[in-house]
């Protein structure tokens, strides 16, 4: 009854070619901004926002870079949390020996070291496809996560292995490091989760996007309209790994404040991975909820036992955790292959046509 | 220049000086070779006739290892044990199929891809929930398998071959054998085959989709056992293994995702060059190179060889 | 939507593509051997034979996606040995498919307005801030689409993802797709394959219409012989990669060779 487009008439091309449309969804996503802008930091407590809400949006800003390689371009990789290390590392080393430019002007160029990393081990995607490229990005994960390990200079000679974040200011107010407010640190994350976002939401609505899904859905036929293959596959490599290296950065300096290379393991791909898939492959608002509901849920879980009284121990509740998001796992692509997008989508056609059934 | 000479000669004059331990380090390679191998084989089974990448591959060579240790712990006679194990692994199958396969038939290869993940996780929590997570010891002696080594001497040096190893070998090599003639020779054989082919023309000739996945899940729950003793035997039985276990997908890439000597060939091929380069050049860049070499392998193969070893040039139609 | 350009050397009439000599193999299979016609400007170009002829081998050579052991194709005058797809598509080549090669992931209007992707020229910094002269340009193609759209009688389903559709409005999106790269040969790939009388009606209707008011020249392989013999001005006839005649419908409606390939000759 509230979510109908009828009567509004779009007049221009411009707006019928708009990202939001309908006049609702303009609402409802100033509604969404304005509460992850001032209600969140107002409501919550130190902890929901460092334990539960910048996680979370560090893990959707990794969900949209693979989901723009995976979802979009059909280029399944399983090097994500390589892609995102070389952000973190190269961020750290920027900082420790620039450390008067500005953090965050670092964690973009984080984002571009990882991009040309990401390049070059997308340059197989030429030859390869499928899973046969999955085993080609497993070969970067493994091998950048030997390099973290190996190569002693990227985490500056510690003798403990592990890198740990010096304090940063913006404004004056320190950013990262030990002494800074999950409110600031909240703040920069979301701000720059909100201009990535946007940015790749430009992107996948132009001519770039539309290549990506050509040669996602028929690579023949797009190269038959004049689309090169390789650097439409790179560029998204490119876009992709630039993504996952702030995400990497972020990761680290806005939310653990200090990693091992263990962070980056083949997990933490497979992890994001689950994200872009239970999310919805070629969404990015499925990103979103992908993220919220893979990171979120085993919280939930650990909390849910002792909240009802049960006494079980902890490594028993672990366990459980694992079988329940397995099985999760499977019955999400048993009732909804498509991801949780999809089912937003189903959601809102059913809103469109409410209260009656068709 | 001295890099060079590092890189190019000095590997193959330690080679050549040194027989003995050339021959020692082919010989682990190879042995950890059949290991890999037997993992791919699981993959290829599932992969032949479901076309399912089944990612759980790894994790069920770890619970089917569990639950032997775990049941001859709680008691059970070890032989009496074996048979129980192959008992969950045919359950095992039965679950799948009936809970996951059959419900998602006819959906994207990549999605049935997710779900064995999902398959993965819960196995993962299943197994630590019932068998805890500690690592445990095969019980290797129970099972009338070989200890010891046996040792040769060679080019002036000793060699020394775990009789362990030389079991693994063999069994592998009556397993490949028995699963040649399996789907060569047997009417299940012909359908499975059939049903790799076409899921929907398999169905259209009568052939049961649902009783072939068990039983190619059965079967391959059954390598999967034989892995997981032969690798438990080695070291010891644990989750670290999954891990291990994505060493096949190299593998895959190198044999084939269909082609059972392929996977076998594959597999000899990726532990030998693990060990060498580990052996020979893994100091030059301060060791652990095996945790990413093999991927890099299969990595230079696919770029000449984009279909794999014995893979038919793909001639692509529009 | 404006015709194609007509300054690109070639008047109408003039050849505007020349396959000579060309022989193709897959290993020991020969799939083309030793066949030679040309294409005028503005004609429709009719290629038959039986199955397995090789008609959509010789289709993927001349866009460049096989390239054949020997022969030549000269295009717009301009003679070229190896040739990438995209390179066959710049030059103006586009093509349907047998089975629709659709993106089935995408809207109608978003795999129309992939083909126009050759055309658009701005670069990655305006399309992430879509805004200025992306936007503009994004709104100059997209009054191109809609007048294919409106060309091709498809308004209705402008925003509906291509893979829900049936298999004959699938097909006139991807003539709509081709359509949107201005191309000055357009090689249809039975295009009334597997449609009922109505929609093959339409299908005619809707060549016939590209050739007379665009000018595009157009090269087809078809089944229907009805189809091929009131549409096209000249027709080449293949069998088993050879070419066993070429020339206007009616002459080879009465060619021996043509007739045996058809109805088979007792042995």
């Amino acid at each position: 009854m509230f979510y109908r487009e009828a009567g509004q008439f779009k007049t221009n091309y411009a707006a019928d070619m708009a990202v939001f449309p309908i006049l609702q969804d303009k609402i409802g996503i100033a509604i969404i901004l304005a509460l992850a802008l001032v209600v969140i930091p107002l409501v919550g407590n130190a902890f929901f926002l460092s334990v539960v809400m910048i996680p979370f949006l560090v893990f959707a800003l990794a969900s949209i870079g693979l989901n723009l390689l995976t979802g979009y371009t059909g280029l399944l990789s399983l090097g994500t949390a390589g892609f995102m290390g070389v952000g973190a590392f190269a961020c750290y080393k920027l900082t420790t020996i620039f450390p008067e430019v500005n953090i965050i002007v670092w964690i973009f160029a984080s984002g571009l070291f990882s991009a040309a990393v990401g390049v070059f081990f997308g340059l197989p995607s030429l030859r390869i496809k499928g899973f046969y490229l999955a085993v080609a990005t497993l070969a970067a994960q493994f091998f950048l996560q030997w390099c973290f390990i190996r190569i002693p200079w990227l985490y500056n000679y510690n003798v403990s292995g592990a890198i740990e974040v010096p304090t940063r200011t913006l404004f004056g107010i320190p950013v990262t490091g030990p002494n800074a407010s999950p409110e600031m640190r909240y703040y920069v994350v979301l701000g720059l989760v909100i201009l990535l976002t946007w940015i790749a939401s430009n992107l996948v609505h132009g001519r770039i996007g539309r290549s990506w899904m050509a040669v996602r859905d028929m690579d023949i036929a797009a190269e038959l309209m004049g689309i090169k293959l390789l650097p439409t596959k790179l560029l998204a490599f490119a876009v992709s790994s630039f993504y996952c290296g702030v995400a990497g950065a972020l990761m680290v300096f806005l939310w653990y404040g200090g990693a091992e290379p263990e962070v980056f393991s083949i997990n933490q791909s497979f992890l994001i991975l689950f994200m872009v898939i239970i999310g919805g492959l070629g969404s990015l608002i499925g990103s979103f909820f992908g993220a919220a509901l893979i990171y979120i849920l085993p919280i939930v879980l650990r909390g849910a036992p002792s909240l009802v009284g049960l006494d079980i121990g902890a490594a028993t509740v672990e366990h459980l955790t694992f079988m329940i998001v397995g099985a999760l796992i499977i019955v999400f692509l048993i009732v909804e292959p498509h991801g949780l997008a999809r089912l937003w989508q189903t959601g809102k056609q059913k809103l469109r046509v409410w209260p009656f059934p068709y | 220049m001295d890099i060079l000479y590092s890189i190019f000669i000095d590997p193959f004059v330690q080679m050549g000086s040194a027989p003995d331990l050339l021959v020692q380090t082919l010989w682990e390679g190879l042995v950890s070779g059949v290991l890999y191998a037997l993992i791919a084989l699981g993959f290829v089974l599932i992969f032949k006739a479901s076309g399912v990448f089944n990612f759980a591959q790894g994790i069920m060579v770890v619970f089917a290892a569990l639950t032997l240790v775990g049941l001859y712990e709680a008691g059970v006679p070890a032989i009496l044990a074996l048979i129980l194990t192959i008992a969950v692994m045919f359950l095992l199958a039965v679950g799948v199929e009936r809970l996951v396969l059959r419900p998602l038939v006819n959906q994207p290869d990549i999605i049935l891809f997710m779900a064995t993940f999902g398959l993965t996780y819960f196995l993962i929590g299943f197994g630590e929930l019932v068998f805890g997570g500690n690592p445990k010891v095969m019980i290797t002696d129970e099972l009338y398998l070989p200890r010891g080594s046996v040792e040769f001497e060679m080019f002036g040096g000793f060699v020394s071959l775990q009789k362990i190893d030389i079991t693994a070998a063999i069994i592998a090599s009556v397993m490949v054998a028995a699963l040649a003639v399996f789907f060569q020779k047997t009417r299940i054989g012909r359908a499975l085959r059939a049903v790799a082919d076409s899921h929907k023309a398999a169905l259209s000739v009568g052939i049961s989709l649902n009783q072939i996945w068990i039983i190619v899940w059965f079967t391959a729950g059954i390598v999967a056992l034989a892995t997981g003793i032969m690798w438990g035997a080695r070291s010891e039985v644990s989750f670290a293994l999954q891990i291990i276990a994505l060493k096949a997908l190299p593998v895959l890439i190198l044999g084939g995702f269909t082609s059972v000597p392929g996977a076998i060939v594959g597999g000899l091929i990726i532990g030998v060059g693990e060990k060498l380069g580990e052996f020979y050049w893994g100091p030059l860049v301060g060791s652990g190179i095996e945790s990413w070499l093999a991927y890099v392998i299969a990595l230079g193969f696919l770029l000449f060889r984009p279909q794999g070893l014995f893979g038919e040039r793909i001639i692509e139609r529009i | 939507m404006r015709a194609p350009d007509m300054n690109a050397g070639v008047a109408a009439g003039d050849v505007l593509l020349a396959v000579e000599n060309v022989s193709l193999r897959f290993g020991g299979v020969k799939a083309i051997t030793d066949v030679s016609f040309d294409i005028r400007k503005g004609e429709i170009r009719a290629i038959i034979g039986p199955n397995g002829a090789g008609k959509t081998s010789m289709l993927n050579v001349i866009n460049g996606f096989y390239h054949p052991q020997e022969g030549r194709i000269t295009f717009k005058g301009k003679t070229r040995s190896r040739m990438r797809p995209h390179e066959a598509a710049r030059q103006g080549i586009a093509r349907t498919f047998q089975n629709v090669a659709l993106f089935k992931g995408m809207t109608t209007l978003d795999n129309i307005m992939a083909g126009r992707t050759l055309k658009m020229k701005r670069g990655f910094f305006w399309q992430m801030l879509r805004h200025g002269p992306a936007l503009a340009e994004e709104i100059e193609h997209r009054r191109v689409v809609e007048e294919i759209i409106d060309f091709l009688e498809i308004e209705a389903i402008r925003k509906v993802p291509v893979g829900r559709l049936p298999y004959g409005l699938q097909k006139r999106v991807e003539l709509g797709r081709a359509l949107a790269m201005e191309p000055d040969l357009l090689l249809l790939d039975e295009p009334m394959a597997g449609m009922n009388l109505e929609e093959k009606e339409d299908m005619c209707r809707f060549i016939l219409d590209v050739n007379s008011q665009f000018g595009t020249t157009i090269a087809l392989i078809e089944h229907d012989m009805g189809v091929v013999m009131d549409l096209s001005d000249r027709v080449v006839v293949l069998e088993y990669g050879r070419k066993i005649a070429d020339g206007v419908p009616d002459e080879v409606k009465k060619n021996q060779a043509v007739i045996d390939a058809y109805l088979g000759v007792p042995h």
